[in-house]
């Protein structure tokens, strides 16, 4: 190898070691935080009790409530996201024209673009007080309209990894099923979307995986206030807007308020890495599956 | 029609049948692509007609003209007239769906649906809203039997149709068609993708199913078609040459690009 090759090699080397190493540092990072964080309050107590108050002057350490928060705005956008999501992949990938189709797609494509502090607003200050004329109990901060807001976000994700997962579904498959008389709906939803499952399953997950981390929607529209209830109507506060409050506030550094957050990150970060190799091992599955 | 029939005798119970399938002054196009032209053709009822003909001369075409498969082409243009009983299945009126519940077809390659043996036949009832297992099952059952395919699966009817031979597999795609009692099958090159054994089995299976199917055949296996058809038809660059009986059509053809083409000694 000449040595300007060898120089680029290294160069492209030295690339991808710095994302391996951020990730290891962050991962370390998290893990030795909590480590301290635990050293202070069992991890029992951490699981199993129902408050979370480290900043107040009777402290509590219990997850649930940040769990409960986060699972319920993540569920509220996946309801919203997943039927929306696969009815608009089947309809591009087996009914729209591709006219039509070369137009939906990069417009759906903008839902996306949009910045997610934009979301936020427009759940706070449209959503909401839109809702609120339906639903008479409801809190101006609250789970219903952040999880809502995040299931539209998350709408184009869906859809393009559905209609790649549809249209990878050979095409003698239609064939057979329209030659036995079906029309596109059955088609569509007794032919193609069990055999596109595997790819459907992986959307959904990576969609969890997604809804779990978001920040900027559930930060601004569902509150900050840690709140063990399902009741989407309520103010609840999940893991990543508890992050948000204590990295924005005036806790000093190096206190245990402070490591509530490595500990809270943890938790977030085991759920997301799980998903996100399942999905991988899924999607494993289903490639030799056609291969 | 046919001129020389008289020398065979089962062109006389062949007269008698009833007309099933009729194609008259059929062009089709994809955009400027002058496909078939002009085909006029009779198909009797109950009886194997094989289509030859070199690679791209329209028999597929052909085939999909009588369910309605070419209809997905969006460039695709017919004038002419497609009549299944008598009936033009291109008038408007025409429910598609019931038309190819009418008209069954079987691919090149096998290709069963991604779930068991059972739900690949059961598939044609579900879709029109049967399900009662009892009347499934029967079905199922019977369709299995029709297609020689039974004794090999009884005992595995919900493994995956993807765990079968390709061979296996195209029984089956058989069966899935007969399920739904069809009175023609369109069959596009079926054995073109298995081994001689295999092969033989479904040739076998099609000169069963002959006694309650109009069957119309295309394959590029000459011996196949003398085997197994009434008559043969010969396409070339969208013509139809030559339309007759099969022994004559092999024994002595009438028109010269016939037999260049049945003999091998092509282009
Ligand atoms: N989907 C299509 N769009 C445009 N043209 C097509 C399409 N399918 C077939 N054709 C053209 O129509 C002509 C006839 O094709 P067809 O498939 O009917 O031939 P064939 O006799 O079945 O050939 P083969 O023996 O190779 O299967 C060919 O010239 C082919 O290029
Ligand atoms: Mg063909």
């Amino acid at each position: 190898m000449k040595i300007h090759e060898k120089i680029i090699v290294l160069f492209l080397w030295m690339c991808s070691s710095i994302t391996v190493l951020t990730t290891a540092l962050i991962i370390w990072i998290l893990v030795k935080e909590s480590v301290a964080f635990f050293e202070h309050v069992s991890i029992i107590d951490f699981l199993t009790d129902l408050e979370w108050t480290p900043l107040f002057s009777a402290k509590k350490y219990g997850i649930l409530p940040l769990l409960t928060g986060t699972l319920l705005c993540t569920l509220i956008s996946i309801f919203v996201a997943l039927p929306i999501g696969i009815s608009i992949a089947f309809y591009l990938s087996e009914y729209a024209p591709d006219r039509l189709r070369s137009i939906l797609k990069p417009t759906l494509e903008i839902l996306a673009a949009i910045p997610t502090v934009v979301y936020g607003f427009f759940a706070l200050t449209v959503v909401t007080p839109f809702l609120k004329d339906f639903i008479p109990g409801l809190n101006t901060f609250n789970a219903f309209s952040a999880g809502l807001v995040m299931g539209i976000m998350i709408i184009p994700m869906i859809s393009s990894l559905c209609e790649d997962a549809i249209r990878a579904v050979p095409d003698s498959l239609r064939q057979a099923s329209y030659s036995m008389g079906s029309t596109v709906f059955q088609t569509s939803f007794k032919v193609l979307l069990p055999a596109a499952s595997s790819g459907i399953i992986v959307s959904i997950i990576l969609a969890v995986s997604r809804a779990l981390g978001e920040t900027m929607i559930v930060s601004i529209a569902a509150g900050q206030q840690p709140n063990l209830t399902l009741n989407p109507f309520e103010t609840v506060e999940t893991i990543t807007s508890y992050i948000v409050q204590v990295s924005m506030g005036d806790v000093p550094q190096g206190s245990i308020e402070f490591q509530t957050i490595f500990a809270a990150g943890l938790t977030l970060f085991i759920f997301t890495f799980f998903l996100n190799n399942l999905s991988h091992l899924i999607r494993r599955k289903y490639q030799e599956k056609y291969e | 029609m046919s001129q020389n029939e008289s020398s065979i005798s089962f062109d006389f119970t062949d007269r008698a049948k009833k007309v099933k399938l009729e194609a008259i002054g059929a062009h089709v196009y994809y955009d400027d692509n002058h496909v078939l032209k002009d085909i006029n053709m009779i198909v009797r009822e109950n009886t194997i007609t094989a289509l030859i003909g070199p690679s791209g001369c329209g028999k597929s075409t052909f085939l999909r003209l009588f369910n309605r498969m070419n209809d997905y082409i969006d460039s695709f243009q017919l004038s002419g007239q497609v009549l299944i009983d008598s009936q033009d299945i291109y008038e408007r009126n025409v429910n598609v769906e019931n038309l190819r519940k009418n008209v069954g077809m079987v691919f090149q390659k096998p290709n069963p649906f991604p779930k068991s043996i059972f739900e690949n036949v059961a598939f044609g009832m579900r879709i029109r809203g049967i399900s009662k297992k009892t009347e499934l099952e029967g079905i199922v059952e019977d369709a299995l039997k029709n297609a020689v395919l039974w004794d090999e699966v009884k005992d595995r009817l919900q493994k995956p149709a993807l765990s079968l031979s390709g061979g296996q597999q195209q029984r089956l795609c058989i069966a899935r068609v007969l399920a739904v009692k069809p009175t023609v099958l369109l069959m596009d090159e079926p054995a073109s993708a298995l081994d001689p054994i295999a092969t033989a089995k479904i040739e076998e299976l099609i000169n069963v199913l002959k006694e309650q199917y109009t069957i119309l055949i295309v394959t590029h296996n000459m011996q196949q078609a003398s085997r197994i058809s009434d008559k043969t038809a010969f396409f070339y660059q969208g013509q139809l040459i030559e339309y007759e009986a099969t022994r004559d059509i092999f024994i002595n053809p009438r028109k010269d690009l016939t037999e260049r083409y049945i003999t091998g000694r092509f282009g």
